[in-house]
């Protein structure tokens, strides 16, 4: 019996590793592991051996079951890891053709460029207003120091609706309907993002229809100092760390005194160019000390209160920062502008 | 303003700076200079020639065969102008000469005969040709006698002056003046000013004894003076005289013209010339035009003059248009031998209406209407008829005849040296503001730190205290200014919620894939009444239009985002851009009136187009083009990040595809449509199918609720059933949601369509919809029975609301 064992061993160990597939071994398995199979066959004569003989050969024939099942269990992680192999090889794909293409937006340029303003002026304590783009004469020019008949409309040439309502000219009376609101009362520190209209026949530099952030601050002792320094911020903040600012008078009827901000040229760095004109400097945006009459109409007491106030055109600073030559570009919307400004 | 150099040096010593740091210094502290040019250029080798014979060419008829004497020697020069004669002293420019353009001049052969150099035309050297004078402009330059043969042409015709463009602000008409100018160069430079001297030869002859002044209207004409020159010989003003003019951007006429001209520009004074024989009386009424009165102005143009314009009268009609224009009828002319030369004040916006009104805008009219100096005007009259006097050998009649009621008195200003410190930020001493009161030639009295400042009359622009801060400020420098950041007022900024929710909505449109336009709002009268929500509709009266528009095309404000939008598509299909999907947020204008009397009001519209493919895969061979379902899809989850519950509800919209549009509701309140462009108004804008929304952005932000509560993650499993419902293909599938939805009661929490079938196993004109239905009470496990109960009650229900069966 010990014989008839040790070959039924060899031979199933044989047919374990003939087998090719898990259903070959699985065959095996049932052929010698089975409850009809020859290990239990053998074991049935077991009633014939002595009492001495039977714990042995039990053992023995133990043994040999053990050694066939761990060699069917290793043989089938084999055939198995084979067979994973084998399909995953066939599920390979070139994953170098291309993906699929999901539907791509992004916002418009002059919004890019508007909210970052936005941000960097909340970052200094501001917050945004908005207002009507159809406005009254008095809000877009009386309340700011433009009464009829003053030569300085001329700077603005307004589209009328009627005689007293018409398409705001910038977003200044904005500021004044805060400032009314409020009535004097506390501090104003703001700005005004919005579409502003002039009667401009649309070309290169042209645009009927453009955009304007207004800022204005209005607090107990606003210096001219704090508004260089707001402004220099802002620039570097914008522009780049290493952009210097300068501030040349100018006129505005709602500010005195009025200056202009320049920033130093980027493309040359101050020494002179065909971007700024052979000026090292590039005009960004318009400020001053708010107009005691502004102040006084919209019920503060200049004595009191001073403040600043400062414009600026989005659509010229994307023109500067991105090199846009047209400002219609951003009326035109034409898709393969408009793409190239949505990367982040 | 154009500045010349050469000019201004007359009054202040600028040599020892360069043109280009004068540019930059009365950039940064005053006036921006918006560019600095050579009025022509440098030249070499050309000096002034006598012609001492001037014959025909043998060979060719149109050509003169000249002997020039050019100092040290004669040159034979061949000349094609038609003006050139024997006895002129003309430009030559020598063999060797250089002239603009690179033209190099050498020794030549003419049709057989040698030429020696070239006999110049003032554009040959470089002076742009609307400057040339007029007898000069067809042939070449002919200088006054006394120019001295041999000497170079450069310094005597101004070749190389160099000139400052200003780019005035309205504040600044002090500097329409030289004299302005050289005031704002001194104070910068803080170098002295040499004021120029007006005295002439007064005649024992008396004006007053030929003319009288009378103003009727004091208040528009507060001053006039009348000066009477006698023996004028018109002709040509001084070399010098023209060179300034031609630089300064005016072309020289005559002597008489040049110096009204010249004074205008040296003290920013109008003045102007009658021909005293022509002027039909001895008297000078200024008034108010009479209604429908006529003058025909010097443009030879008649105008209808009305009760608002100030004319200058001979007692009986008008000859002169004040401030704006004189009349032809009194113009002077070559024959002219006595003029009148009116010096005179005339308010700035009597002068800006007639000038506007007849577009009739001149150097006389800009100074007029910003105010000139009345400290100047009677002195610009008296340097012109010294000026007269010497260039068109006038005799000057004593005195003037005048009407004067100007205030002539300086304004006073006081200003504190602590007061400009707190404003500006800076800590500038007693004596630095002293030093640039002085500098600025102000007058002034000092009382420690309180200065009394009083303001020439040149600068109508000082006012009030800020007047004169911003000239401290600017003269101490805005470079000195210290950076600070305001000490004051610590709120905090921000975004209010509503401006945060815009910004979510674009940055999750544009993450749906949209890309984001900015249109004009101001469209053409048929657009603005295209595509309008039937809720804007509902309420309009009448759109609003510009009174004056530049273009039909920008004439009337938007009532829809959506017709420029369409515009924008059509424009990118036209360039082979098939693909396109837009959203805008901006505003439209509503008028409630007939004729509009108020603003508008405006609405915050979200609007978007989607045209071509949506999803695409080219090499798997997948193509997704835009329909309804993919704006739809958009617009749910939309709505969805915005907790808002909107409805679909299948309806009509003008210019919209009449099976393929929804209005959109929340509640009972109609905020706008989605669906497919019409295909007849897809053709009028050139469009493929394309689809748009049209959402009251406004009402959005009204109802959107601040804060999402936190509702817990569900803890107890949810059971979902499915039920395929057959019912008539007319049936919407949301009409048996809402049954689903109501029969089913609180423990279902979502419906989900998730098959539409229609066609074989069906009977004709029956669609089947199959919905999962999912089941979930938040606080426990549902059982079967409750899922059964309620799911028995909604297939009655649409049996009974829909006739719907269960699909077998
Ligand atoms: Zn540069």
């Amino acid at each position: 019996m010990k014989d008839q064992l040790q070959a039924l061993e060899k031979e199933a160990l044989q047919k374990v590793e003939d087998a090719s597939s898990l259903k070959e071994l699985q065959d095996v398995r049932v052929a010698y592991l089975g409850k009809k199979g020859p290990i239990t066959e053998v074991l049935k004569g077991m009633g014939k051996l002595s009492k001495e003989e039977r714990p042995v050969i039990g053992e023995l024939a133990n043994k040999v079951r053990g050694q066939v099942a761990e060699a069917i269990d290793s043989k089938k992680a084999g055939i198995e890891a084979a067979e994973l192999e084998k399909q995953l090889a066939e599920e390979t794909i070139d994953v170098t053709l291309p993906g699929r293409p999901i539907p791509t937006g992004g916002p418009h340029l002059l919004t890019s460029i508007v909210e970052e303003i936005e941000d960097l002026f909340i970052g200094m304590g501001f917050e945004v207003r908005e207002g009507p783009e159809v406005e009254t004469d008095y809000y877009n020019f009386e309340a700011l120091n433009l009464p009829k008949d003053h030569p300085a409309r001329d700077m603005q040439d307004t589209f009328y609706i009627t005689d007293e309502i018409l398409m705001r000219t910038h977003t200044s009376p904005v500021q004044a309907r805060t400032m009314n609101m409020i009535k004097g009362e506390r501090s104003v520190k703001m700005i005004c993002p919005g579409k502003v209209y002039r009667r401009d026949t649309d070309d290169a530099t042209h645009s009927h229809q453009f955009t304007q952030i207004e800022g204005l601050y209005v607090d107990k002792n606003v210096r001219m100092s704090d508004l260089k320094g707001v402004l220099d911020r802002f620039a570097k903040q914008m522009f780049g760390e290493d952009r210097e600012i300068r501030l040349r008078p100018s006129f505005f009827p709602f500010t005195e005194p009025s200056v202009e901000m320049d920033i130093s040229c980027k493309v040359c760095n101050g020494e002179g160019c065909s971007v700024c004109k052979r000026t090292g400097w590039i005009e960004i945006l318009g400020a001053g000390m708010v107009h005691p009459r502004v102040l006084k109409m919209a019920g503060y007491d200049p004595e009191e209160y001073s403040g600043f106030a400062f414009g600026m055109g989005p659509d010229r600073i994307a023109m500067l920062k991105y090199g846009v030559d047209d400002i219609r570009h951003f009326y035109t919307n034409d898709i393969r502008f408009l793409k190239q400004y949505h990367q982040a | 303003m154009f500045v010349s150099i050469n000019w201004l040096k007359n009054y202040v010593d600028i040599d020892q700076i360069s043109p280009e740091d004068l540019a930059e210094r009365i950039t940064k502290t005053g006036i921006e200079v918006d560019g600095l040019e050579r009025f022509a250029n440098k030249v070499n080798n050309v000096v002034v020639g006598y012609v001492e014979a001037c014959e025909k060419h043998p060979n060719a008829d149109k050509l003169n065969l000249c002997q020039v004497n050019v100092g040290e020697e004669t040159l034979q020069i061949i000349c094609g102008a038609p003006n050139i004669a024997k006895g002129q002293k003309v430009a030559v420019a020598k063999p060797g000469a250089v002239l603009p353009g690179n033209f190099k001049i050498k020794k030549a052969k003419l049709r057989g005969v040698e030429s020696n150099g070239m006999i110049c035309s003032l554009q040959e050297l470089g002076v742009e040709e609307k400057f040339v004078p007029k007898e000069f402009a067809n042939g070449i330059f002919v200088f006054p006698e006394d120019a001295e043969t041999g000497t170079d042409v450069t310094e005597l015709l101004n070749l190389d002056d160099i000139i400052i463009e200003l780019d005035l602000t309205p504040n600044r008409s002090d500097a329409l003046s030289m004299l302005g100018v050289a005031y704002e160069v001194a104070a910068i430079l803080d170098v002295p000013i040499r004021l120029p001297h007006t005295n002439y030869h007064a005649a024992e002859e008396k004006t007053e004894d030929h003319v009288s002044v009378k103003v009727e209207a004091s208040e528009q004409n507060p001053y006039y003076g009348a000066f009477l020159v006698k023996d004028v010989k018109v002709g040509t003003s001084p070399l010098w005289m023209r060179n300034y003019l031609m630089a300064a951007g005016i072309r020289p006429i005559n002597n008489v013209v040049d110096i009204t001209n010249y004074v205008l520009l040296e003290y920013g004074q109008p003045l102007h010339a009658f021909d005293y024989d022509k002027f039909g009386s001895t008297e000078v009424v200024v008034r108010m035009a009479n209604e429908g009165e006529t003058i025909v102005t010097l443009d030879d143009q008649e105008r209808t003059l009305s009760s608002e314009h100030l004319v200058i009268t001979n007692g009986k009609e008008p000859v002169a248009l004040a401030g704006v224009m004189g009349g032809a009828d009194t113009e002077v002319s070559d024959q002219t031998t006595s003029v009148l030369l009116e010096a005179a004040y005339f308010d700035g916006k009597t002068v800006r209406k007639a000038s506007k009104e007849f577009d009739l805008r001149s150097e006389a009219s800009t100074r007029f209407e910003k105010g000139v100096d009345p400290n100047r005007v009677r002195k610009a009259g008296e340097k012109a008829c010294l000026l007269l006097e010497k260039y068109a050998g006038a005799t000057v009649l004593a005195g003037i005849s005048e009407f004067d009621q100007l205030e002539y008195s300086e304004k006073t200003v006081t200003i504190w040296t602590s007061t400009i410190n707190a404003r500006l930020g800076t800590d500038i001493s007693n004596e630095e503001i002293a030093d640039i009161l002085r500098k600025l030639h102000f007058n002034f009295e000092q009382d420690d730190e309180t200065f009394t400042v009083y303001a020439p009359t040149r600068r109508q622009d000082i006012v009030i205290f800020e007047d004169m801060l911003e000239e401290v400020a600017r003269i101490y420098g805005y470079d000195n200014l210290p950076f600070t950041l305001p000490s004051g007022g610590s709120q905090a900024g921000g975004l209010t919620k509503q401006q945060e929710l815009k910004r979510h909505v674009k940055r999750f449109l544009e993450g749906a894939g949209l890309s984001e336009t900015v249109t004009y709002s101001l469209t053409t009268k048929d657009r603005a009444t295209q595509l309008i929500s039937p809720e804007v509709a509902k309420d309009l009266v009448s759109t609003v239009s510009l009174a004056m528009p530049m273009s039909e095309e920008h004439s009337t404000l938007r009532l829809s985002l959506l017709p420029e939008m369409l515009a924008s598509v059509a424009y990118n299909l036209a360039r082979k851009q098939s693909n396109v999907a837009y959203y805008e947020l901006g505003s439209i204008f509503i008028s409630k009136e007939e004729k509009v009397s108020q603003q508008p009001e405006e609405k915050l519209r979200l609007a978007g187009a989607l045209t071509g493919e949506w999803l695409t895969h080219p090499w798997q061979q997948e193509k997704k083009s835009v329909d309804f379902f993919v704006v739809k899809g958009i617009l749910e989850a939309l709505f969805d990040s915005l907790s808002v519950k909107v409805n679909f509800v299948q309806e009509k919209v003008d210019g919209m595809h009449p099976g393929r549009t929804a209005c959109l509701y929340i509640g009972d309140r109609a905020i706008g449509f989605a669906g497919q462009i019409h295909p007849q108004v897809q053709k009028e804008y050139d469009l493929k199918d394309t689809f748009v929304f049209d959402i009251d952005f406004d009402y959005i932000l009204e109802v959107h609720e601040n804060e999402p509560s936190f509702a817990g993650i569900p803890r107890y499993p949810s059971v979902t059933r499915d039920i395929a419902l057959v019912v008539d293909e007319t049936v919407q599938a949301g009409a048996i949601q809402a049954t689903i939805a109501e029969a089913g009661g609180e423990l279902v929490k979502d419906i989900q369509v998730f098959d539409v079938y229609q066609g074989e196993h069906l009977t004709e004109g029956k669609k089947s919809i199959a919905f999962s239905l999912f089941y979930q009470d938040p606080s426990r496990t549902l059982t079967d029975e409750e899922v059964e109960a309620s799911y028995q009650a909604i297939l009655a229900a649409v049996a009974d609301q829909h006739q719907a069966e269960l699909r077998g």
